[in-house]
Formats: C-alpha cells, sequence, structure tokens
C-alpha cells in the first residue's frame, strides 16, 4: 500500500477563487492511501517545495499527489522536488485544478465538485505508480541544417563557431535564400546583398561547416543524439573540384528561354547557369529538363568550351548517409500563387507585379537593371499603387487568415524608395491597418507618409480593370472619406502573402515535427519553447515557424543555435522511462502496434517463450526504448492488451476512470 | 437526351427569343429541352430572406418534379438559374430550410437536393463539348469580335454557381470560339449592370452599363451576347451602345437554325 501527500495549491486567486482549496486537501485524506493532505498558497515556490519535503520525511511518504495548474507547467517542478526529497521521481502525480477547472468554471461548489474527482482519479493512479528509471544514449556531436537561406546560415554560423561541425542541405544550386533576391532592407535601407554575401562566404569558408547545394534530405531515422539522415545530391553535370566558375559556359550556352527563378520567372536564363553573380558555391549546374544536349543529344557547346574540363554529363545523383545529433528546419518561405486573385488581374497584366518581382526590378542585378519600367512596353510608370495584404488576413480559403508580417515594411520601403529615386511618380499604397511595431519601424513609415509624401488609403481595391490604352484603372474603396474611388494606374503592386516553402510538410513527415493547417512548423511552446518543435532534437529556425523579418529570423535563428549548441555539448542524454512494453505472453505478433507507431520504435523478433510451461518460439514485439516516446498508440490498438505503457498501464488508466465515474 | 427544362416567366413574353433559339440549338446538338408540366415563377431574385420558406417553394416543386423524372434540370436565364441552384443548395445543405420546406410540400419523399441543377451553358462545355459544337456549326461567325457579358448572378456566389472562375470567366469566350467568332476579353465583363435599380435610379444603372459599354468598345467589340434579360435590358439602355444578342441567337445563327426558330 502507498503512502500519500495531496497538496492542494491555490496558486494565488488562481485557483482558490473558484475552488474551494480546503474542501478539495479534506475530501483527499478520505481516499484510500492518502496519509496526508494540505493546502498551500503557492505549491511550486521553495516555501511550497519545503513543505512537500517536510512532509515526506514526517510522513514517509512513498507518493505524490500535487493539486495544481497543467503537468505541462510544473510536472518537471514537483518531479525534481520529490527527487530532491528522496522519493523516485516518476511517484508524482499532478491533478490539473487550475486549466481544467479553475480558469473554465464559474460556479465555485461545481468546479470544487469537479476539481475533487480530479483529485481522486490522480491518488487512484498514484496507489499504482511504480519507480521508473530513466536510461541514456549517446549525442553525435554534429548538427544538420535544412534550408541555406538566411536562417539556415545564421544557425550553422552560431553552432559552428561553439565548436560544433555543421552541415547545411540546400535545395538550389546556391545558398542565399530570398534576402539574396531583396534589394534594400527596412528599416536602414541598406542593400541586401551587402549585408548577406559577407555571411555566405564565411559559411562558406568555415572549418566547421560543409555545404550541400542542391541536394535534398531524403530520408531521417533515429532520435534526438542520434539521427541518420540521408541527402541526395543531385547531379550537378558540373565537376565542383575542377570548375573554376569563369560563367563562359553560361554566356555560350544556345538554350537561353528558361524563366529565371531567381528573378522570378520576369527574364530568362540559360539552361546551365548559377542562379545569380554572387552564387555560393559559384558553380554552375545544367539544367537538365532545358539541355539540348540532354533532350536531343546534340550540343555540348559547355563541354567544348569549358577550359577546365569540368562539364560532366555522365554525373549521377549521389546519396550521403550521414549521422548528426540535431537537426534545424530552416526551409523559408514563398509567395502565394495568385490564381484564385484574378480581380487583380495579375494574370492579365504584366504591369499588376508582386513585391518580390518589385524587388528584382529595382536590383541593380535584375531584369531591368534597377530601372523601374513597365514590363509591358518598358515605359517609366508616373503612377504607381501599391495593394496591401492580398491573400494575408483573408477569411475565406482563397488566402491565408494570418498577417504575413513583413508587407507594410517592405511595402513602405518600396514607396519611399520610389518616390526618393523618381520624385515625379505618384505612389498610393491601400491598407486594411498598418502594422509596424519593431525598433525604429513606425518612424520609417511616418517618413514614407510625411517625408515622401506617399498617398496612403485606408481601404481595399476590388478591381483592377486593364484598359485598352494600356493602363489599369484600380478600382479602391476609402473608407475614411467614405468613398468609392478609382485610380489611373500605370504599375499595380500587390504585397502577396506568404507561406511555408513546397516541402516544407514532407521534410516535416520524415522529422515527425508537427505542422499547422497553414503549414507552418509548431514550436513546442509558444511563449516559452519558441525554437524547438515538439520532436526532441528537432529545432526551427525562420518563417518555416511562422512570418517573420530578417532581424527577427537571424535572431531565433541564434536562439535555435544556442539550444542545438546545448544539446551538443551533452555527452549523454536521458531518456524518458515512460515507454511502451509487450507482455511477451499475451503478445501475438499481429504487427496492428508496429502499423500505428508514428516512430518506427517497434519492432518484431522470434523468442523462446515460457507459457505455463510450455516452452515455444513466439513472434514477439519489441519496443526501441530510445526511439519510442510514449504516445501510448500502441497500447489502445492491441488486440490482446499485451502493449502497456509504462507510467500510464491500462491498470492505471482503468484505475483513473473508475476514480472519476465512482 | 432529354432534359427538364425551367423556361422562367421572362422567356414567356420578353425574352422569347432567349427561349426559343435554346430550344431549336438543342435539338440540333442532339438533345432535349423538355418544358416541366407545372413550373412557376421563382422569385425572379433569389429570396434572401433566410427565414422565408414560401418563396423557395417554387424553385422546391420544379427540383422535385426533375427529380421525379430522373432528369437533370436545365435553364436558361440567368436569374432562374441562380434562384434554382442557390434553393437547390439549401435544400442540400441547410437543415432547417430543408425541414420547413419539405413540411410545406408534403412530397411523397422528401427533397433533399437531388436534382443536379445545369445552365444551358454548361450543357454545352459539359456535356455536348466546344469541340463537337464547333464541328456541328454550319455557318461560322468569323470575324465577329463578340464581348461576353457574364454579369453577377451567373457567376456568384463563385461556391454555389460553381460555373467558372468569378473573377476571370472563360466560359462564354471558349463558347465565342466554338461558334467561328473572336471573343473581346475585357475586365467588366463580370460586373453588375445594376439589376432591378433601374427601376428605382435608372441613372445609376445607365452609368454602370456605360462603363461596361465603353471598355468592350475599346477593345474592340462589335456587340454583346449575354444569358440574362434584364442585363440586355439594361446594357440596351445605354447611349451609343453596342447591340446586345442572347447567346442562343448566335447559338441557332451558327448552327443554321435560327430561320423559323422564333
Amino acid at each position: 500500500m502507498q503512502r500519500i501527500g495531496v497538496f492542494v495549491c491555490h496558486c494565488g486567486s488562481n485557483i482558490a477563487a473558484t475552488v474551494d482549496v480546503k474542501k478539495v486537501a479534506e475530501m483527499a485524506r478520505l481516499e484510500p492511501g492518502v496519509v496526508f493532505a494540505d493546502d498551500y498558497q503557492y505549491m511550486c515556490s521553495e516555501a511550497g517545495q519545503a513543505k512537500i519535503g517536510a512532509a515526506i520525511k514526517e510522513y514517509n511518504l512513498t507518493g505524490l499527489v500535487v493539486c495544481s495548474c497543467s503537468p505541462r507547467m510544473h510536472e518537471a517542478t514537483f518531479r525534481k522536488c520529490a527527487e530532491r526529497y528522496g522519493l523516485n521521481p516518476y511517484m508524482v502525480e499532478i491533478a490539473n485544478i487550475r486549466e481544467h477547472c479553475s480558469w473554465i468554471h464559474k460556479d465555485m461548489e461545481e468546479a470544487t465538485q469537479k476539481a475533487v474527482i480530479l483529485a481522486r482519479a490522480a491518488i487512484a493512479k498514484v496507489n499504482l505508480n511504480a519507480p521508473l528509471q530513466a536510461g541514456e544514449s549517446r549525442v553525435t556531436k554534429r548538427a544538420l541544417v535544412i534550408g541555406g537561406g538566411i536562417a539556415g546560415i545564421q544557425t550553422a554560423l552560431d553552432i559552428a563557431d561553439a565548436g560544433y561541425e555543421v552541415d547545411i542541405v540546400e535545395k538550389t544550386p546556391s545558398i542565399g535564400g530570398r534576402m539574396s533576391q531583396l534589394d534594400k532592407t527596412f528599416p536602414t535601407l541598406d542593400c541586401s546583398a551587402c549585408i548577406l554575401t559577407p555571411k555566405m562566404v564565411d559559411a562558406a569558408g568555415h572549418e566547421k561547416i560543409k555545404i550541400y547545394t542542391y541536394s535534398e534530405v531524403e530520408k531521417v531515422s533515429g532520435f534526438v543524439g542520434d539521427f541518420t539522415v540521408d541527402i541526395r545530391k543531385k547531379a550537378r553535370s558540373v565537376d565542383e573540384a575542377k570548375c573554376t566558375g569563369c560563367g563562359v559556359c553560361q554566356e555560350k550556352c544556345p538554350s537561353k528561354k528558361t524563366p529565371s527563378e531567381f528573378n522570378r520567372g520576369l527574364n530568362n536564363r540559360s539552361a546551365i547557369y548559377t542562379p545569380f553573380a554572387q552564387a555560393i558555391p559559384n558553380v554552375p549546374v545544367i539544367d537538365r529538363e532545358a539541355c539540348i544536349k540532354f533532350k536531343t543529344g546534340k550540343c555540348g557547346v559547355c563541354e567544348k568550351v569549358c577550359q577546365a574540363g569540368a562539364i560532366n554529363y555522365a554525373q549521377e545523383d549521389e546519396i550521403i548517409t550521414e549521422k548528426y545529433g540535431a537537426i534545424v528546419v530552416a526551409t523559408g518561405f514563398d509567395t502565394i500563387k495568385l490564381d484564385k486573385y484574378d480581380e487583380y488581374a495579375y494574370s492579365q497584366s504584366k504591369d499588376v507585379i508582386t513585391s518580390l518581382e518589385l524587388e528584382r526590378i529595382m536590383n541593380a542585378a535584375g531584369p531591368t537593371k534597377g530601372h523601374l519600367e513597365r514590363l509591358s512596353d518598358g515605359k517609366a510608370p508616373k503612377e504607381i499603387v501599391f495593394v496591401q495584404c492580398v491573400g494575408s488576413r483573408c477569411s475565406d480559403e482563397r488566402g491565408k487568415p494570418y498577417c504575413s508580417k513583413i508587407c507594410c515594411m517592405y511595402t513602405a520601403k518600396h514607396a519611399m524608395l520610389i518616390r526618393d529615386k523618381y520624385p515625379d511618380v505618384n505612389v498610393t499604397v491601400f491598407y486594411i491597418d498598418v502594422r509596424t511595431p519593431g525598433k525604429n519601424f513606425d518612424e520609417f513609415y511616418r517618413r514614407a507618409v510625411e517625408e515622401y509624401g506617399v498617398n496612403y488609403i485606408k481601404g481595399q481595391v476590388g478591381k483592377v480593370a486593364p484598359q485598352p490604352d494600356g493602363s489599369l484603372l484600380v478600382q479602391g474603396s476609402d473608407l475614411i472619406d467614405n468613398k468609392q474611388i478609382k485610380i489611373k494606374a500605370d504599375m499595380v503592386v500587390l504585397a502577396t502573402a506568404i507561406e511555408p516553402n513546397q516541402g516544407v510538410r514532407n521534410i516535416a513527415t520524415m522529422l515527425t515535427a508537427s505542422i499547422d493547417t497553414n503549414n507552418f512548423l509548431t514550436e513546442a511552446h509558444p511563449k516559452l519553447r519558441p525554437v524547438e518543435s515538439p520532436t526532441a532534437g528537432v529545432f526551427l529556425s525562420g518563417v518555416c515557424q511562422g512570418p517573420k523579418d530578417i532581424p527577427e529570423t537571424v535572431s531565433q535563428a541564434g536562439a535555435a543555435a544556442v539550444k542545438v549548441i546545448g544539446l551538443l555539448a551533452k555527452d549523454k542524454l536521458t531518456t524518458n522511462p515512460c515507454t511502451a512494453q509487450a507482455d511477451e505472453l499475451l503478445c501475438n505478433g499481429c504487427s496492428n502496434c508496429a502499423k500505428v507507431c508514428p516512430y518506427g520504435a517497434i519492432t518484431y523478433e522470434t523468442r523462446q517463450v515460457n507459457d505455463h510451461g510450455i516452452r515455444e518460439d513466439r513472434r514477439i514485439a519489441v519496443v526501441n526504448k530510445a526511439l519510442c516516446q510514449g504516445c501510448g498508440a500502441c497500447t489502445v490498438t492491441c488486440p490482446s492488451g499485451a502493449m502497456d505503457l509504462q507510467g500510464f498501464s491500462n491498470r492505471q488508466l482503468i484505475a483513473e476512470v473508475d476514480a472519476i465515474c465512482r | 437526351m432529354i432534359f427538364s427544362y425551367y423556361p422562367g416567366c421572362t422567356l414567356r413574353n420578353k425574352a422569347k427569343d432567349l427561349d426559343a433559339y435554346a430550344r431549336a440549338s438543342a435539338e440540333a446538338l442532339g438533345f432535349t429541352l423538355q418544358e416541366l408540366d407545372n413550373w412557376q415563377c421563382c422569385g425572379g431574385v433569389y429570396p434572401l430572406g433566410t427565414d422565408e420558406i414560401a418563396s423557395k417553394l417554387s424553385s422546391v416543386r420544379a427540383l422535385a418534379e426533375a427529380k421525379d423524372k430522373g432528369q437533370d434540370l436545365v435553364t436558361l436565364c440567368s436569374a432562374c438559374h441562380h434562384v434554382l441552384k442557390r434553393v437547390n443548395d439549401d435544400m442540400t445543405n441547410v437543415e432547417d430550410i430543408r425541414t420547413r420546406a419539405n413540411n410545406y410540400m408534403k412530397l411523397a419523399e422528401p427533397y433533399a437536393g437531388e436534382t443536379k441543377v445545369l445552365h444551358f451553358l454548361e450543357v454545352l462545355r459539359d456535356v455536348v463539348g466546344f469541340d463537337t459544337l464547333k464541328e456541328k456549326v454550319v455557318n461560322p461567325l468569323t470575324g465577329q469580335k463578340i464581348a461576353a457579358y457574364y454579369g453577377c448572378l451567373l457567376l456568384r456566389p463563385g461556391k454555389i454557381m460553381a460555373l467558372d472562375d468569378p473573377e476571370n470567366p472563360k466560359l462564354l469566350e471558349d463558347f465565342i470560339r466554338a461558334l467561328g467568332a473572336e471573343p473581346v476579353v475585357y475586365p467588366y465583363r463580370n460586373e453588375c449592370c445594376g439589376g432591378y435599380i433601374s427601376l428605382k435610379e435608372p441613372d445609376m444603372a445607365k452609368n454602370m452599363c456605360n462603363t461596361i459599354n465603353e471598355s468592350a468598345k475599346g477593345f474592340g467589340a462589335e456587340c454583346f451576347i449575354t444569358a440574362c434579360p434584364l442585363c440586355r435590358y439594361n446594357l440596351n439602355k445605354t447611349e451609343q451602345g453596342l447591340p446586345v444578342y442572347y447567346f442562343t441567337e448566335l447559338l441557332a445563327e451558327a448552327l443554321g437554325v435560327k430561320e423559323g426558330a422564333l
């Protein structure tokens, strides 16, 4: 029989205002096994924990029930407390009488009754608890960063500077990501390339960093501290060791009709290409879909002109298998497709462009060499309209429900840059709200309005109508003047919503990292663990977790790196002892548990079993304790009841239900 | 192939041509429009009062009759099509309306949205097919520059009408191409003509139609085609307006069945 102590927390007035805590303690004393019950204002405080310690000693307690907040909040606190006073930490149960009770009920009598029942259930469970011992696993001191944008680069640099090996896997031919496509950055208007390129060079030259470009993660197995990853290094058709990056092959390549991904399809590139001049590595790839040699077998111009003999048409994809202790996802974003927003005439007019396309137009290395011009006729625009929130903050399924966060600031930046360089151009911005929290952000926006005379109109655009003369008639509402207005514009720029990059869902599945309805990766706790995924050993950096600008991305990248360093600094990891195990006498080897296990933790082995004196070979489920996360899916699936979860055994759960229904 | 057919009141008086050319064209294309025995006015505009049942009953009656015959229900007038599709959507998805309507109707078997409502244009596109239509054209309208005018009732609400992209439709343009003519794409083809506001504030409707007319003209159109009698009425009021035809008239002409159809 256990000797159980019950500790009821007031949580200030959080619990005590709705639950009669004294009554809960009083009722708990009547439960079987309970030898002590008391209440206190803050159980988690030092004084509260000392109270628990004293009771353990005085009453010789073997189990604890703490009636307090969610176990997600303080289970670890009370387990540590128990351990300090000589109890096995797994002899502690939490009855959540705050989130599950006081916070959601108003009536004191009802809430108290519910709290009593929750306490009763926890007591019933502790009566069946057994001490558990946590195991250990090793840590591979190497990290993988998926994505080579500013988020991935910064994370990798920070980890590498701490002395650990890092590999970056980037699917495009160069690192640099979205930031390399930007012209200027807010709120200081410094050139994006000027601040990014040195970081790219640092990463490439760092002795601890290895960069796999034109590569993708193909398979992930293992667990925190000991992941095994297959990386597919796609065939570049160019030998990286031999190529000098002279660029002659790109000049001479006769196939020049492929839309440039880097310039958002605004101009074309050759079949053998580096995405941009400062690409790292400065080694081109052959796009085999576009290459004449690959399509027809004839051509071979690049091979002929290459002085270094680097062209290799026979190169094949290579699979690299590597072990890692931690994985950082930094897969970034793209803008949404605008096919559901035809009212803005994006598909009908070349002069309706996205903000990212404008970024390329404004860039000196872009398709117009930095000249602001209409893509339809090359004329200089005199009237430009910006439309904010295209696809963001959208209540129907056409767009995204969230705010993309960066658009208010980059639109102010674009408007300001245009007014600065072309003072004769009128600039109008349609907005729902202007959202500029951030250091020096609102000042920046005010400058656009007050110093640069950008015309901000609160209201949405309903239609962009291309006119026979090539202009664009923008119809919108001015909500402050309560007027319908029409502006004859030469160019319309759409602040298009951003979404996580295509492919992140696939990566999340490989990592068993959870993802939300908008394909953003979920953090372990929205406030307190914002850079960790709920899957141990997987960390998040940049927009893959939620919309952010460059300063925020860099901060998060550093934070993710710190978490990785903290993990890699350990030689061994403590494993969760609440894992499943099969009763070999009950297991019939049906494989159902292996099918539902999301972590691939269950395998089978043939073992000799002594079933009441009869010895026979049976196929038995075996759980890898290091892989098992204790989710319990196997225990509910097992038809013979052979699978049981330590710390959450079937008997314990039934006892809880019985206690609730009593 | 036989379809149940709901003509609607306007096609019995002001828009007899919309109806007659459609029937003649249907026969030429190998299907028949079989008029419902007991159809009544649809109410003209979708009865927006969600708590009003009586105004939805005539549509339910028509829908249930088509269900009894086991036929899809075809309409021509944009407004009737709009009302029938929306009431049918209510009967499928809104439990309260379905229950109350069925309580009134006292049908042998309750109606729950089983009938498929099709606009005549959907039959052309999805059943006949524009490629087949093109083959059956005997007098191609070569060289004619035609502006399709959709209006709003045909396309919106997009999810319920499910006819085409309400912001950038192409159904009528494909139809025009099938007849051998050249479609003129202009941005106001899915804007409202003013509808019934033309009775109360004629100037407002006129303004709206002028914008549509000027835009189509600017892009080089020679005439409009439409499926809606009210749109045609409003567009005809504009000054120096382009001629407005029902799409069925041009269809009958191209198929060579216009003569004697009326």
